[in-house]
């Protein structure tokens, strides 16, 4: 028979009635899976230190949000996933031989300052990682900038340092790089691979890849910001990037050196801090690849990702402003 | 050929199978039907019967005060017994006629008329009108009114729209699989009345069968083409149907006619049929009774003024874990308090659902500008930042970003990973801004 069902059983709720099964801490535990790849070969470059590393930025990350939470009386959030991929993101980006005190103050940084004082989740201005690495490069520049040879031994003992190829590149030239890589095809290959000196996870060009391809085809990140990241820094430091004349750069150790995978793919897509409409994403993906170039070839630092995204960030606000997406029927005079 | 579409809209599971294969079928007439004197946008019915009163099956009870109104009819033979508000299923009282019914299922005198087809426009649209037609797919817009555009605003295309978006819902899918002839004779009519020359009919992908049996129907009918839609919510909303089919923009703020072209639901089609050929008034409707919250979901052929609580029993009831009754789909349908609640002219569907589809909406998490809601938005509006500045007060700043395009699909809504309510925040600033 029939179940009766009284009235006040019933649930009255406005519609929709159904929604999609996606929710914020799915889309962050998914991006933050989407990183080991580039973690894992970062681990096996540079030893155990790279681990050591990454959790305390993980742990200083997920402190700081349930200290901010619990201080400000706010709902705990550090479930959510968003803290745990800041300090992944945050210690990806670090030199694995960094002392113990970087990824904590950093991760602190990151997410106590840049995000939670912010508004938390949706409300900060900058990237959190990016904002927690800047103040670390700037407070602590030397161990910032001191890199470990990747060894691919995993016990990783004899902490030998090198320059970075973007920092070879800068003050040497291209000539030098090849010499020290060998030649040319290896050095490209070993560049795809991660086989370099650099931050811990942003050396593996090719586990990145697979990384953001798997982000792409789930459809978390779609190319727009990415490609055209990309594809300006190539454009400019081909046009302006030899040291022979204008179109004499090589675009492609450009592109798979630094961090500039890691953050077109990884950091430049981060939601809050990007344009929402596509439109926006592809003006803010060229600001961020045009600061790039010009950081790389004409600052003082050999890289330039981290300031050129940071940069881009004051500016999503603006973008989205004013380049919004067409209203559907809007009458054609109302464009001019 | 690729499927036509719009662009934007998400894809919803369909859950069309509950209900899909089930023909339809003559639910029980009720012992007691209650009819609402405002059934249809625009001004409500004046009651012209008396408590005490015998009336007909088909006779007129309530008859329209002004131009965008439409009458409504008995739609069983017997006795009024009472003059009561009821609740509708926006949760409004509105007045409504109580009929016992005597079991005798007298008709009043309608007009047969074999040769319809040769009745003039102004005759066959009083006939429309005298009828009580309105939108079946919902909106119930009088469609004696959609029928007589002014004078300025050529048509020349008419779509029938049997995209049926809404999961769940195959009512209409049903009426093109089972009297797929009759639907093409109300587009004829609908032609005729506007003097447009060419007809279309928008369908689904996912209802090969209603596309088959629809092309079939109007195989000798050069003027009217049945197409295939990609499934995609809100695909039936007017604007997206034909934007997919002949490519126009309805202008913002604009309707169908500014375009030139006229849509109307598969249901109405079939009760524009009915009332040209038979004299029929509105008096019975299809309705998809569905959802995990019923035990053996169907489509069922209604009386005007039944309870919905008799269409579920119809349906096999309630299940244990049944939490929620809506009217309409699970996208744009109202949930009700109440089972006592009657069928009108715009119930396409009884949708109930069990707790395992039931999705809570009282918690939700501050916007992270994924953008979801920006891709989806078929109206290209962003919803993220109306929700935004509704949620902070700033309602007047949300005319900036086009609030009053917005048409309350729910598309937004759906998609939000942080389940905020964008299109109830929506709603409430544009309740709240002066336009």
């Amino acid at each position: 028979m029939a179940v009766a069902k009284k009235e006040h059983q019933l649930i009255v709720s406005v519609s929709p009635h159904i929604r999609s099964e996606e929710t914020v801490s799915r889309i962050m535990w998914t991006v933050s899976l989407s990183l080991l790849p580039a973690f894992a070969m970062g681990v096996y470059y540079f030893g155990p230190k790279a681990v050591y590393v990454t959790a305390l930025c993980i742990i200083g990350s997920l402190f700081s949000e349930w200290i901010v939470e619990k201080m400000a009386g706010k709902e705990l959030t550090i479930r959510d996933g968003s803290a745990f991929l800041t300090g992944l993101l945050l210690g990806m980006n670090m030199p694995a031989s960094v002392p113990f005190y970087i990824p904590l103050v950093s991760s602190f940084v990151a997410v106590a300052i840049t995000k939670q004082l912010f508004g938390g989740i949706g409300y900060n201005i900058f990237n959190p990682a990016l904002v927690g690495r800047a103040f670390a490069l700037i407070t602590w520049p030397r161990a910032m900038t001191t890199w470990l040879t990747p060894t691919a031994s995993f016990i990783g003992m004899d902490a030998k340092t090198t320059a970075t190829p973007l920092g070879i590149l800068k003050e040497e030239g291209m000539h030098k790089l090849i010499e020290i890589f060998g030649d040319k095809m290896t050095l490209y290959t070993k560049l795809l691979i991660g086989h370099r000196a650099g931050s811990l996870g942003e050396t593996s060009v090719i586990a990145l890849l697979i990384g953001a391809a798997f982000l792409i085809y789930k459809r978390y990140i779609t190319w727009h910001i990415p490609i055209s990241f990309l594809a300006t820094v190539a454009v400019i430091t081909w046009i302006f990037g030899g040291k022979e004349g204008l179109f004499t750069g090589d675009p492609i150790v450009h592109l798979l050196s630094g961090g500039l995978i890691l953050g077109a793919f990884f950091m430049a897509t981060d939601y809050v801090t990007c344009p929402s409409v596509r439109k926006g994403q592809i003006v803010f993906g060229i600001g961020c690849g045009f600061l790039t170039a010009l950081i790389r070839l004409k600052a003082g630092y050999p890289e330039g990702v981290m300031f050129a995204i940071l940069l881009m960030n004051c500016f999503s606000p603006l973008i989205d402003r004013n380049l919004k997406s067409r209203v559907f029927g809007a009458r054609k005079e109302a464009k001019k | 050929m690729a499927l036509l579409t719009f662009k934007g809209g998400v894809h919803p599971p369909d859950h069309k199978e509950l209900s899909a294969n089930s023909p339809i079928k003559e639910a029980k007439v009720p012992s007691q039907v209650v009819i609402p004197l405002s059934q249809h946008i625009g001004a409500p019915c004046q009651a012209i019967v008396e408590v005490g009163q015998e009336v007909k099956k088909g006779e007129m009870i309530g008859e329209p005060t002004g131009f965008v109104s439409a009458p409504v009819h008995a739609s069983v033979s017997g006795k009024v017994v009472a003059m009561m508000d009821v609740p509708n299923a926006m949760g409004r009282m509105v007045p409504a006629v109580v009929i016992e019914n005597d079991g005798k299922e007298e008709w009043t005198q309608l007009s047969d008329n074999p040769d319809y087809m040769n009745l003039s426009p102004d005759e066959l649209r009083e006939k429309i009108k005298n009828a009580g037609i309105v939108g079946m797919g919902g909106a119930t817009f009088p469609t004696h009114v959609k029928l007589s555009p002014p004078k300025e605003k050529p048509i020349d295309v008419v779509i029938i729209n049997g995209a049926e978006c809404e999961p769940y819902l195959t009512a209409d899918h049903r009426m093109m699989v089972e009297t797929p002839k009759e639907v093409i004779e109300g587009l004829k009519i609908i032609m005729k009345i506007l003097g447009v020359s060419k007809g279309y009919v928008g369908i689904e992908n996912n209802k090969p069968d209603a596309i088959e049996r629809m092309k079939e129907a109007a195989q000798n009918e050069p003027n009217i083409e049945v197409v295939a839609l990609q499934v995609k919510y809100p695909q039936g909303a007017e604007k997206m149907l034909i934007k997919a089919i002949v490519d126009r923009e309805v202008p913002a703020g604009g309707l169908p006619m500014d375009v030139g072209v006229v849509v109307q639901n598969v249901g109405t089609a079939y009760a524009i049929y009915e009332a040209c050929r038979y004299g029929k008034p509105l008096i019975e409707r299809v309705v998809t009774v569905t959802g995990l919250g019923v035990n053996s979901p169907g489509n069922f052929r209604a009386r005007i003024g039944t309870p919905i609580q008799q269409l579920i029993d119809e349906a096999g009831g309630f299940t244990n874990g049944a939490v929620k009754v809506v009217l309409g789909g699970p996208m744009m349908g109202f949930a009700v308090y109440s089972t006592e609640i009657p069928v009108t002219k715009g119930t396409s569907g009884v949708l109930v659902l069990s707790e395992s589809e039931y999705v809570s909406s009282e918690k939700f998490s501050s916007c992270i500008r994924c953008g979801r809601c920006v891709d989806a938005c078929p109206m290209g509006l962003i919803p993220s930042m109306l929700s935004i500045l509704s949620e902070k007060g700033f309602y007047e700043d949300t005319k900036e970003y086009n609030i009053f395009d917005c048409f309350e699909c729910g598309t937004c809504t759906y998609v939000c990973p942080a389940k905020r309510p964008i299109v109830q925040l929506i709603r409430l600033a544009k309740s709240l801004v002066k336009r």
